[in-house]
């Protein structure tokens, strides 16, 4: 594949941690393409670096050597404004904890993204309906995080991601939190993201059942590609 | 919503450290204004219109040391003098009054006295019947209030400074002065109970203008120069003032004790601000992500601390503004007090030390944000 087909290329990355005077490899060399609308899975035991390499990819980490384009930006090369920037207008994040601001509504944890966009005040309002009917929580917008259930939270989360419309979705262990009847509706709502949204979907998770979901997978074990 | 509503939520999440640490901000910047409105009242003498033209003369020796009588002819004959009286203080114990009475007892000579009060509204009738009867006295409105006096009625003093006690008929009340608590009687009266000693407390003397009372004072420390009774003239501002620096530092105590306050403050604040950004670390990570730059965490932050510290100051300034006008201090301190004011200079010290609180409050949790990356914050490492 070539790098214009592709949303993610990644080249002889590497990370290592300094722990004092020990350094920690987390990724070596690793090298990686991502096809637009993909849905990716990211598998590997615990320390094996699955969740270090989303967060290079998604810009909220850097790598120690390498190179990571995300639809052709070197995201290792921008800055810190730059960067978050970039994050707000390209990604969007799904966390396995929901991460939803307590204080505020399902409507307004979504909105949130918005607030650092030029939209006015309406315009904020039709994206934040759209992504809250296409996560079927439209009727719980004006809940708070703690009147929900962790399925909801976690479809909220996913709205909160979708509404700047980004083309890559980045999800950390989304169903960790969860029972089983809601994973699959947020699997679900993942792989519908990718299948009929086009939007790339990159997934780290333990679960083979969830792995199941994505149209490809990867395994990570002492921060190598395995396969 | 917007950033201000966001700011605002994230503020009241936790209502009651909020209320608590409003009210410290509150409680210590009331305690600020009030040294501070103390401290004035005790250093800084009021001033009334006809206060900008008089002399005090007193004895070079000591104020305790009287005057010869017969130093008035003299001074009424220096240049630039409108009137001169004796001004005794009595310094007498009123009826019921077991260890300190609170207002003063001055012996004048009411023929001369009327110039030198010339902010006192006294009905002449009343001022008539004063002069007439030399037992009797005008009291100040203040003291009539708070003793239910009414012309007429007999005001006995023990003497504290003097070998005798008064029986003074109250012939007139008068008020418009600065401090409307004083008892005016015949220095005469006082003389003869002494069995005539020739000798006054102190000579109140009245300027032509104010430009002319440096040269007037001048004149008569001169005129008396190696005399049997050498004076000191001074304007009455600065007679107030000599008495306000036997109060020793006074003004440093009060300005240690009021750094103290400002040092607790900050500490409250810092500690407030810190706690509120460390349980929200997570969620700042969070934003961070969603693509919030340092400078808007820091925004949020600031805010947060800055209004923390203004409503603080607003309760607090504000409280203190709105007590001290609606109280009457001089009932509350037995007239220790009288204006108790707090003027707009204090207002802006206070909400000035909120400001500085707003702002060093926020330095270290924005520090803390500033240094922590997102993997940091959301501390999901693999």
């Amino acid at each position: 594949m070539s790098d214009r087909e592709n949303i993610v290329s990644i080249r002889n990355l590497s990370k290592i941690y300094a722990q004092g005077e020990i350094q920690v490899t987390a990724l070596h060399d690793i090298s990686l393409a991502i096809a637009a609308g993909e849905f990716l899975t990211l598998m590997g035991p615990s320390g094996s670096g699955k969740s270090t390499l989303l967060h290079i990819i998604a810009g909220v980490d850097r790598p120690t050597s390498g190179e990571c384009l995300v639809q052709g930006v070197d995201v290792t090369k921008l800055n810190e404004s730059q960067l978050a920037d970039w994050r707000n207008q390209n990604v969007g994040f799904v966390f396995q904890t929901f991460n939803l601001i307590p204080v505020l509504t399902a409507f307004e944890n979504v909105e949130l993204p918005l607030l650092l966009t030029r939209l006015g005040p309406a315009q904020r309002r039709r994206q934040v309906h759209a992504a809250l009917e296409l996560v079927g929580l439209a009727d719980r917008m004006h809940h708070l995080p703690k009147q929900l259930s962790g399925g909801q939270e976690q479809r909220v989360a996913i709205a909160r991601a979708l509404v700047t419309d980004p083309r890559l979705v980045v999800a950390d262990e989304p169903t960790g939190n969860l029972d089983s009847h809601s994973a699959q509706e947020v699997l679900g709502i993942l792989q519908s993201l990718s299948r009929q949204a086009g939007k790339t979907v990159i997934m780290v998770t333990h679960d083979p059942k969830a792995a199941a979901f994505g149209s490809r997978s990867i395994h990570l074990e002492k921060g190598e590609l395995t396969n | 919503m917007n950033l201000s509503g966001f700011v605002i939520r994230n503020a009241f999440r936790n209502r009651r450290r909020l209320l608590l640490s409003v009210s410290s901000v509150a409680a210590s910047l009331f305690l600020l204004i009030t040294l501070q409105v103390a401290l004035r009242e005790l250093t800084n003498p009021i001033n009334d219109e006809g206060s900008s033209l008089r002399i005090i003369v007193r004895s070079k020796v000591s104020l305790a040391q009287p005057l010869p009588a017969r130093q008035m002819p003299i001074l009424e004959r220096i240049p630039g003098v409108v009137a001169v009286s004796p001004f005794t203080f009595f310094g007498g114990l009123y009826k019921g009054d077991e260890k300190f009475t609170s207002f003063a007892q001055f012996a004048v000579d009411p023929a001369r006295t009327l110039p030198l009060i010339s902010d006192a509204k006294l009905p002449r009738a009343q001022y008539e019947a004063w002069l007439a009867d030399r037992t009797s006295c005008i009291v100040g409105q203040m003291t009539v209030d708070r003793y239910g006096l009414k012309i007429g009625d007999r005001m006995p003093f023990t003497g504290q400074l003097y070998p005798c006690d008064l029986d003074l008929k109250i012939a007139g009340i008068y008020h418009g002065t600065a401090d409307d608590r004083n008892v005016m009687f015949h220095q005469k009266y006082l003389d003869e109970l002494q069995g005539n000693p020739g000798m006054v407390g102190t000579w109140w003397v009245l300027a032509a203008s104010a430009a002319d009372v440096p040269f007037v004072t001048d004149r008569i420390n001169k005129a008396f120069a190696n005399s049997s009774a050498e004076v000191r003239a001074e304007s009455e501002r600065a007679f107030v003032l000599g008495f306000v620096s036997m109060w020793a530092n006074i003004k440093t105590l009060i300005g240690g004790i009021s750094i103290v306050v400002v040092f607790a403050l900050l500490l409250v604040t810092v500690s407030t601000m810190s706690m509120a950004i460390r349980e929200r670390f997570r969620e700042l990570a969070i934003l961070k992500a969603l693509g919030f730059r340092r400078r808007e965490l820091f925004a949020f932050i600031l805010a947060e601390s800055f209004g923390l510290a203004m409503g603080g100051a607003v309760l607090g300034a504000g409280g203190a503004w709105v007590l001290f006008r609606s109280i009457n201090i001089q009932n509350l301190t037995n007239g220790l007090f009288l204006m108790f004011e707090v003027t707009p200079q204090m207002l802006g010290l206070a909400f000035s030390v909120a400001v500085l609180l707003g702002v060093l409050a926020a330095l270290a949790p924005m520090w803390t944000v500033a240094r922590t990356s997102v993997v940091q914050g959301l501390k999901t490492l693999d």
